[in-house]
């Protein structure tokens, strides 16, 4: 049971190591970096690559984590046994399994994401520390304990929003995706559209990798922006001599919208462009 | 050798500890990799680094321990090189018969000794030559250049020709200067909360529901308000002159307060505090708000956070008449004592480096009247300063 990257995910040696290490000791692997890095993904593939079931726990600003573990609808029971109902007897009728549950009773061995963890509050990792450590927590309201037959593959992401707690931080493989370099960034590109002309991808990376390094920018385009945008191009058929002129400076490249996400960004662009046709 | 290594680790600020070292030591001993220097390196960095500005001291200090213990790792030069040399303004592009003609220096030894040298002789930035260190040139040292045993120093590799991983020190960069984006001082300001429950009711409460419910013998539905950040702040900042190459810090800090905080009230000074303080830039001689007013209007309660680079000449803190601006009545310190006596929570930020405060009057002044409640524009000061200010009086 290795991880090697798929079909459709590439994988570099770092991320490989990290990886099979934290699925073999069975520790949660904590993966950061830029937005659009493929963080998200990596646990599909990492579940695809298992053959496993992925079950993803996406995080808000608002979540807690006993959300996690499960809720008790005491609204339902307390209207239920207003009504007379029968099942208003038994409390468990009214336990909501979580995330967690779900993954430490699952019949095959899962992989649990927990997606972008910072956005919850400060204190939400702490919370899950002991859940996480031992793989098992009590229900109060039945006093049962729901235990992890076999410790399931925990992948947590985060986008640096918040810094995670020291304790939490303790219990994880740690992985930062680095922004791809150029050939990591053809592979990728060959991954998502295979038989793409070379010359358009060099083009469109020329452009891009040109377009990162404006500074100023509030958000810099990142992989998954690239490839939205490679697909524009395929499906406007776009003629490869608009991308000809290569430097970024002088013209705006065209379907920039599916590069630039920010109108701030979109103006100091054009004022860059403006300046240097004048100038 | 494993825990000289642990013991170096934490020596160079990574905080590893024994439960890191006990995972690492399962994890060879249950081979999860391959039994490379890499493999090695990499599972080690995932254990032990935990976040991605820790990576480059981590490759220090792993190039350090391991240098010469795992066999095909090749020595490393000692020596600090001054960045700048190294920043990569231009590239040189090679045609590859220009790259045939650079001729190899000879063995990995002979290389590393010229670099020492090298290191020894060159006092200056270089680039684009053929023998010194520095960027876009030949030469085998520096980066950014072509040849074809060249040894990598910094910056980013471009010709693929550099040498080991953590050697390659890729993350440099991301090690401590951390910008201080928006999201950063939002999370920093979140220190600054304090919740209570007012507005309107929205929330189920579920203790009253059921022991209303138990009373009346009929469902007793509750509800309360939402919890809220109750904490109420003054923000005052400097604007012009010497304050005008923080702009951009300071207008991140106040958008993130804007954005954090409900009960917030910002006003404008130049450079001291006096009678008078403004709200808009550009009406600031017509639309004035008295300081009296603002100390009469707003409770003890509130928080007070100064932003200014304190730096003026020490008149306009302590003379009358001394303000660049306009002929005040009461020296600046006057007003700055009554702000610190009416509110007891009261910080100043100052965009300035830390390390030059010293070398100003009017900075060391202020810090005085602050009670040395002064603290940097960072991360790390603003974490600081919002703990100042959370503290219970």
């Amino acid at each position: 049971m290795r991880f090697e990257g798929t079909a459709d995910y590439v994988a570099t040696d770092d991320l490989k190591v990290a990886v099979n290490a934290a699925v073999l000791l069975r520790r949660p692997l904590l993966v950061k970096g830029e937005p659009g890095t493929g963080k998200t993904v990596l646990a599909e593939q990492i579940a695809q690559a298992l053959g496993a079931p992925l079950i993803e726990w996406n995080i808000k600003s608002t979540t807690k984590a006993h959300q996690g573990l499960y809720e008790y609808d005491a609204v339902a029971r307390l209207r239920d046994g207003q009504l007379g109902d029968a099942r208003v007897h038994d409390i468990a009728n009214y336990i909501k399994r979580g995330k967690l549950w779900e993954a430490f009773t699952s019949p095959t061995l899962p992989v649990l994401l927990i997606d972008e963890i910072d956005k919850a509050d400060i204190e939400f990792p702490n919370d899950l520390l002991q859940e996480l450590d031992r793989m098992e927590f009590h229900v109060y309201e039945t006093g049962e304990t729901v235990k992890a037959a076999e410790r399931p593959v925990v992948i947590i992401t985060s986008n640096n929003e918040k810094e995670l707690p020291d304790a939490f931080l303790r219990r994880c493989f740690f992985h930062y995706i680095q922004f791809p370099d150029r050939d990591t960034m053809r592979a990728i590109i060959d991954v998502h559209f295979p038989g793409i002309q070379k010359i358009l991808v060099g083009r469109a990376l020329d452009i891009f990798y040109d377009l990162r390094e404006v500074p100023g920018l509030k958000k810099k385009p990142s992989t998954s922006e690239l490839l939205d945008w490679l697909k524009l191009l395929l499906a406007e058929d776009m003629p490869l001599d608009v991308l000809q002129s290569k430097d970024t400076r002088k013209a705006i490249p065209p379907l920039h919208g599916a590069l630039l996400k920010n109108e701030q960004d979109v103006m100091l662009f054009e004022r860059l462009a403006f300046m240097s046709r004048r100038g | 050798m494993l825990l000289n290594f642990l013991d170096e680790l934490r020596a160079a600020g990574i905080l590893a500890g024994i439960k890191e070292h006990l995972v690492l030591l399962e994890a060879l001993e249950k081979e999860t990799i391959d039994p490379t220097p890499e493999s090695f390196y990499y599972l080690a960095r995932a254990i032990y680094v935990k976040d991605e500005g820790l990576i480059d001291r981590f490759d220090q200090v792993f190039a350090k321990v391991f240098k010469g213990l795992l066999s095909d790792i090749p020595g490393n030069v000692t020596g600090e090189i001054p960045e700048e040399w190294l920043r990569a303004v231009a590239e040189k592009y090679l045609s590859p018969e220009e790259m045939e003609n650079i001729k190899s220096l000879g063995d990995w030894d002979e290389i590393m000794e010229t670099l020492k040298k090298r290191l020894e002789e060159q006092h200056g930035r270089h680039q684009g030559g053929s023998k010194w260190i520095g960027t876009g040139g030949t030469s085998p040292f520096g980066n950014g250049g072509y040849n074809p045993e060249g040894v990598r120093i910094g910056g980013e590799s471009r010709n693929k020709r550099a040498i080991k991983v953590w050697e390659k020190r890729e993350f440099k960069n991301l090690d401590s200067t951390r910008e201080l984006g928006t999201r950063n001082i939002k999370v920093a300001l979140r220190r600054l909360r304090r919740f209570a429950r007012e507005g309107a009711a929205e929330e189920l409460d579920l203790d009253a529901t059921i022991s209303g419910t138990a009373r009346r013998g009929f469902l007793d539905v509750h509800m309360r308000p939402e919890r809220r950040n109750a904490v109420k702040l003054l923000l005052f900042l400097d604007v012009g002159g010497s304050m005008d190459p923080h702009i951009c810090l300071t207008e991140e800090l106040f958008s993130a307060a804007t954005g954090e905080f409900k009960n917030l009230e910002f006003f404008y000074f130049h450079n001291c505090l006096y009678e008078g303080v403004w709200k808009d830039n550009r009406r600031r001689w017509s639309e004035r708000t008295k300081t009296w007013d603002i100390l009469h209007k707003y409770g003890h309660d509130y928080k007070v956070i100064f932003v200014g680079d304190a730096a003026m000449s020490p008149y306009e803190i302590t003379h009358p008449g001394g303000s660049v601006e306009h002929s005040n009545d009461e020296p600046g310190a006057i007003w700055l004592e009554r702000m610190t006596r009416t509110y007891p929570a009261t910080v100043w930020l100052n965009p300035d480096r830390k390390d030059g405060w010293n070398y100003s009057q009017s900075n060391r002044m202020i810090r005085q009247l602050m009670d040395e409640r002064m603290y940097p524009l960072t991360l790390e000061g603003l974490d600081e300063a919002m703990r100042e200010l959370s503290r219970k009086r």
